[in-house]
């Protein structure tokens, strides 16, 4: 035993490992890097999302140009106070007086504005929000599943949430982006009408800032996005950790773990506080301007006051406006920011509703009525990529009321072929038929009433037991569930938890084991009540006792529908009323399972080679098996 | 005790555990949580020095603008009013020259107290989630069991941002705010009472509405929050179980689930919209209020002579400097109830005590015979649950080079066995010893060393397959690890994959199949050549030929260490020194293979059910691969 760590060098504290990292190393920030801050498509498919709200909207601009105008006015306001009523030719305060209740007007008109234009927007991006993000969803309910098979459940939720929240930001602030835009628009004219020259002179800063900021963008925005990225490396390590944290403490990974997330942690401060140098650096630049402009209106302005060129309000005014005019050119730069990230993410949000529906109703779609369920494939091939078929002119028909094994080698097409009956995917050629109607000419809906589907792995749902039996047949009642319970041997387990079938289930049913769950999902089926139940069978990790309940469960299942059953167990595969062997894409052979036997083809020797499951069993046995029957037969 | 160790009532619920409905938003304990944070600043003590102090600087500069306004103003005015030309002239020259000083210094200031001010942010940031990643690896797989890891996630995530915000969006802010408020107040009052006051009047309306607004819109933040998650949560699902939606065609039961959710949510957020609005416009109105009031009495007065245009033109242009940060002062208030709310969060986790941990003085595990002893161990998951124990007077022995298999129903508590070993839980009575040693009694890292548990459920990290088989000993030479992949019968599979061991798997890599993912899981435990190797259902995916032939290549580890086998299947253990059969927490039977057979209990019954004889052929086809004395050897 004392040679238990004569293998392990001891490490040089603070030495990184060199087969350890935390956490994915991987980044997905380029295109925001690269990305346009104005895509007119993007605009467009966003506008139709206005489009319900096109009167608000309206009034919520009329606010924002009001308010606009409010804003523009009081410092004129000032400067006619100043000007006529405070050093006219006679000092007038029944002038002021009225000027006052101007202005009283003018702040009570800027109320109402701001009120208008914050609530309407708001509350319009909030629903624009729910609809982009409810579309989106949707459109996933129908999407094929060769989509959602190839597409990970948590790049999806990043775009229905991530996505969709920077294209809230970008709506709440575009439309004041509009504001500021005229309020700037606003103040210039304003300047240039007061004083053109000094106007003029005024405004010459402006295309100082424009240069700084251009050179400064480009080397602020990547310190901006290095930052985001450390931050969300180091966060998908942390992520990472936790859940895997069983397995972190059971290897004792703690101190190589601390050390390798305290190296990402660095990069993320340093990223931070670099890109918080950038930000700050353009703020005594932007002081720096704004002073240059009151220093020009103070010099060359009150030199022209001295000459009578111009009136003393028109210059108090002029530095009213200087004060203000920095703040919609720091708002709209930074808002080229959200746009260019707003266009990122609108873009992956539309592509998730521009994924094609492969599998979809026809117009004049029938809704399938009977109750008696039969299935007939007709010469149906069908793959998941171009040029490699997965079944090859499959060929069968499974009669009302009966059951059928299909078993075959991994990758033979079992499982396609059950997919196929619910029309998950859509055939290359051939037919397949469900109660006499091809599935292609009716309505999905109709067709998922008609066949009820066991998964391999059971998914439940966050919810009661009930509400999981029950599912989607919100009209079943409690006895209906319990009945369903009972006919597959799960009621005896659900009275035994906490709160029977009032038990809140965990994340995914965690708290009930394997075989428990699967007798849920067998009850759910019953509820569902379909006359076709197609079933992939467990493989071998259910465990013994649960196996006992569950072919009892299969038997009450199948009882009195048709079914159609990918098997992995002798028991399963003997209580059929026939067995299909399929290999590479073809049945190879079919019968009862003493047919079979007799008949001493690939069935026969598979099942001599003594495996859990025909999924277990090596290629180059399967090989071997299959010539050997090729030389039987 | 329970208190002190368990997990909080608010974190045992699966999401939301800190429903606003639980949370006072008036809470008592949010100043103590500030406190904390506030002393974390102290640990840097320079930069929260510079911040604080340019923060005053930047302030007194910002100050002094609107006086060289007023200057300026009356000097050009002042030439009207009969003073000499070339005086006005020079003094505005000086005035410009101050305005230009004064706002570039601001510039400067405020930017060295923002880059201290965030830097502090971003290093308590670093040092925060240090200490969570250090924390979280040290809790107990108790704490894990009943915090759901979406939770933890956020508060890693959201509530460190939140804390990380407090030192410059609310500290610092806070001495801004306190010093333009307050010297302004000064100065404005000396200069003239009246309109001092008249000046400064909106500043307390507007403290108040905000702590108001802060105090519904912290609490509705919660609500908000607990609403999404279940938001996400029911789009995860869907998504993750697309098959089953399909399926049961319950795309319009989940629509409905979708839009129940985020109607709730929907509402929320306009009531936020709408209280946030209410606040900010009233906040503003008051300012210009103020303003009317100042332009009005302060033209009174210029008009009876008893101020200047100037200094009419400081008050106003003080106004315009303190309407920005009192318009902050809701971002303050905010950040300040962010900072107690996540702060609350953060640091509950950080207080726990792990459950399990090193006794003062507890001593390395040196292993001498490795002879792993139970004495009578009982087991309950809760304190309170005496009545309930998941084990009860479990006792046995193993010496090095025996196998010890445990079987028995789902839940009777043998995955419980094998995490009592490795202390992920301690025993609640009797004792476990290894060499005689109380395993609570040595260091949790040399014990964990000692024993290798290879999990029910393997959990992959984002990493190639060689970290991930390197997990437990990163320095661990290559031949080592090239014998842990071949013992696992991992190689062969590998070896196909185009990058090999480079391959990256886990949540952004390849997906392995369960089988593949259990030899990896197997690999990466053996490579440790752990005294004490326990296998925790840990096959249940692995055909039995593969078994039998990892099995064969660690026959000579095991001959030196104990084996706990734990299994459904007999064949995985059928072949141990001793056979426990656990039912509900108790041994019910033990012994030999041969001698439970021939003691007909439980056990025969399982090995009858599992191995059933194919009936005329004489072939055996469910899980009975490992009793064929041929196979694998």
């Amino acid at each position: 035993m004392a040679s238990l760590d004569a293998t392990k060098t001891a490490p040089a504290p603070g030495e990184r490992p060199p087969r350890a990292v935390v956490g994915s190393q991987i980044s997905h920030f380029e295109e925001e890097m690269f990305g346009r801050a104005f895509d007119g498509r993007v605009i467009r498919r966003f506008l139709t999302f206005l489009r319900p709200h096109r009167a608000a909207m309206a009034v919520a601009i009329a606010c924002v140009l009001v308010f606009t105008a409010t804003q523009v006015s009081i410092p004129l306001l000032i400067r006619s106070a100043i000007d006529h009523a405070l050093l006219g030719e006679s000092q007038d305060s029944a002038l002021l007086h009225v000027l006052a209740l101007g202005f009283a007007a003018v702040i009570a008109v800027n109320y109402a504005a701001n009120f208008g234009q914050e609530m309407i927007v708001g509350r319009i991006a909030e629903r624009v929000l729910i609809a982009l993000r409810r579309g989106m969803f949707e459109h996933l309910q129908h999407v094929s599943l060769s989509f959602m098979d190839r597409t990970e459940v948590g790049r999806l939720m990043s775009r229905l949430q991530g996505d969709v929240n920077a294209m809230q930001e970008f709506l709440e602030t575009s439309v004041f982006a509009i504001g500021d835009f005229v309020l700037l628009v606003g103040i210039v004219v304003v300047l240039l009408i007061l004083d053109f020259d000094l106007g003029l002179l005024t405004l010459s800063v402006v295309p100082v800032l424009l240069v700084v900021r251009i050179v400064w963008l480009p080397r602020a925005r990547e310190a901006f996005l290095r930052a985001r990225e450390t931050n969300s490396i180091a966060n998908g390590a942390l992520a990472e950790s936790i859940h895997g944290v069983r397995t972190v403490q059971g290897m004792i990974r703690e101190r190589v773990n601390y050390d390798l997330y305290d190296d990402l942690a660095g990069n993320n401060l340093r990223a931070h506080l670099r890109a918080t140098k950038f930000a700050q650096v353009m703020v005594p630049i932007v002081d720096l301007l704004t002073g240059s402009a009151m220093a020009i209106v103070v010099v060359v302005g009150g030199a022209m006051v001295l000459d009578d060129a111009l009136d003393l309000g028109v210059m108090v005014a002029f530095l009213f406006y200087v004060q203000r005019f920095f703040d919609p050119i720091r708002s709209l730069t930074m808002q080229y920011r959200v746009m260019q990230r707003a266009m990122a993410s609108g873009h992956r949000a539309f592509e998730v509703m521009d994924v094609p529906l492969e599998v979809d109703d026809k117009p004049d779609a029938v809704s399938l009525e009977t109750r008696e369920g039969s299935i007939e494939f007709r010469d149906v091939t069908f793959g998941y990529v171009p040029g490699q078929p997965v079944l090859k002119n499959v060929s069968f028909r499974v009669a009302p009321g009966e059951t059928v094994a299909l078993v075959g080698p991994t990758g033979s097409g079992k499982t396609s072929t059950i997919s196929l009956v619910h029309r998950f995917y859509e055939i290359w050629d051939g037919q397949v038929i469900v109660s006499g109607h091809d599935v292609r000419d009716v309505t999905q809906a109709s067709l998922g009433h008609m066949v009820s589907m066991v998964l391999q792995e059971p998914f439940l749902f966050t919810g009661t037991v009930f509400e999981n039996i029950r599912y989607s047949t919100t009209q079943a009642t409690r006895e209906d569930v319990e009945r369903a319970a009972r006919a597959v041997g799960a009621h005896d387990f659900i009275v035994k938890l906490a709160d029977g079938y009032e038990t809140e289930l965990d994340q995914r049913g965690g708290n009930l084991s394997l075989g428990q769950r699967q007798l849920v999902s067998f009850a759910r089926a019953i509820v569902a009540d379909a006359p076709i139940l197609v079933l992939d069978e467990a493989t071998a990790n259910i465990d013994s006792y649960s196996e006992m309940l569950i072919q009892n469960a299969l038997a009450t299942l199948l009882k009195g529908r048709t079914g159609m059953v990918i098997a992995h167990r002798l028991a399963t595969v003997r209580n059929a009323d026939r067995i299909i062997v399929l290999q590479d894409g073809e049945i190879i052979e079919t019968g009862t399972h003493t047919e079979l036997l007799a008949r001493g083809g690939l069935y026969a020797h598979l099942y001599s080679l003594n495996y859990a499951s025909f999924d277990d069993i090596p290629d180059a046995l399967i090989r071997k098996a299959a010539s050997q029957a090729a030389i039987a037969t | 005790m329970a208190a002190r160790y368990g997990v909080p009532d608010r974190l045992r619920r699966g999401l939301g555990p800190f429903a606003a409905t639980d949370d006072d938003p008036r809470g008592g304990v949010e100043f103590t949580v500030l406190l904390r944070i506030a002393r974390l600043t102290l640990r840097y003590p320079w930069q929260v020095l510079i911040a604080v102090g340019t923060t005053v600087i930047a302030a007194f500069f910002q100050l002094m603008i609107p006086q060289f306004l007023g200057d300026a103003v009356d000097h050009a005015h002042g030439f009207l009013a009969g003073g000499a030309e070339a005086d006005a002239r020079a003094a505005l020259l000086t005035a410009a020259g101050f305005l230009l000083g004064a706002s570039a210094l601001r510039g400067l200031f405020t930017m060295l107290h923002n880059y201290f001010g965030d830097s502090v942010g971003h290093c308590i940031a670093n040092r925060l989630r240090m200490d969570f990643y250090r924390q979280l690896q040290r809790l107990s797989f108790s704490f894990f069991d009943r915090v759901h890891t979406g939770e933890l996630i956020a508060r890693g995530m959201l509530d460190l941002e939140g804390v990380r915000m407090f030192f410059n969006t609310a500290l610092v802010r806070l001495v801004l705010l306190a010093t333009l408020i307050g010297t302004g107040s000064y100065l404005l009052i000396s200069a003239d009472l009246v309109l001092g006051l008249l000046s400064l009047s909106f500043v307390p309306f507007v403290a108040w509405r905000s702590s108001v607004a802060r105090l519904k819109l912290r609490w509705m933040w919660l609500l908000l929050q607990d609403r999404m998650a279940m938001l996400t949560q029911v789009m995860e699902e869907n998504l993750g179980g697309i098959r089953v939606v399909r399926a049961f065609a319950a795309q319009p039961h989940e629509m409905r689930k979708f839009d129940e959710s985020s109607l709730k949510a929907l509402a929320l957020a306009y009531d936020r919209v709408g209280i946030r609005v209410r606040n900010t416009t009233v906040m503003t109105f008051a300012y210009f209020v103020a303003m009317g009031l100042v332009l009005w009495v302060g033209g009174l007065r210029v008009i009876g002579g008893e101020i200047t245009v100037g200094t009419l033109a400081e008050f106003l242009a003080f106004m315009t400097i303190l309407q920005m940060p009192v318009r902050q002062l809701g971002m303050m208030v905010n950040a300040f109830a962010r900072a107690s709310i996540c702060g609350g969060r953060f640091f509950e986790v950080l207080d726990l005590e792990p459950r399990v941990r090193d006794r003062p003085g507890a001593e390395e595990l040196v292993i001498r015979n490795g002879v792993l002893r139970f004495e009578d161990v009982d087991f309950a998951f809760t304190e309170d649950d005496g009545a309930h124990k998941a084990l009860s007077g479990i006792s046995f022995e193993a010496r090095p080079g025996q196998t010890i298999g445990i079987v028995g129903p789902p839940g009777s508590g043998k995955s419980t066995i094998a995490h009592l070993i490795p202390r992920f839980y301690d025993v609640t009575g009797g004792r476990i010893t290894i060499d005689g040693h109380d395993i609570r009694a040595v260091t949790l890292a040399s014990l964990r060393r000692a024993v290798g548990v290879v999990q029910q459920d393997s959990f992959l990290f984002t990493a190639s397959i060689e970290n991930n088989v390197a997990y437990g000993d990163p320095w661990a030479v290559d031949e080592r690890i090239a014998r842990a992949n071949r013992d696992a019968q991992l190689h062969e599979y590998v070896g196909r994959l185009p990058m090999g061991y480079q391959t990256l798997v886990g949540e952004r890599g390849v997906s392995l199949s369960g089988g593949q993912r259990q030899r990896l899981s197997i690999a990466r435990s053996i490579m440790l050549e752990p005294a004490i190797l326990v296998f925790d259902d840990s096959t249940a995916a692995i055909d039995a030929a593969t078994e039998q032939r990892i099995r064969a290549s660690i026959k000579d580890l095991a001959a030196k260490r104990v084996t706990i086998v734990i299994s459904h299947r007999l064949s995985s253990l059928m072949h141990a020194d001793e056979i426990l059969f656990i039912e509900e927490g108790r041994i019910v039977e033990r012994g030999r293979h041969d001698e439970l057979i021939a003691a007909g209990g439980r056990y025969k019954d399982l090995y009858d059910l599992q191995i059933l004889p194919g009936e005329d052929t004489g072939i055996r086809f469910a899980d009975a691969g490992g009793d064929k004395p041929t196979e694998g050897a």
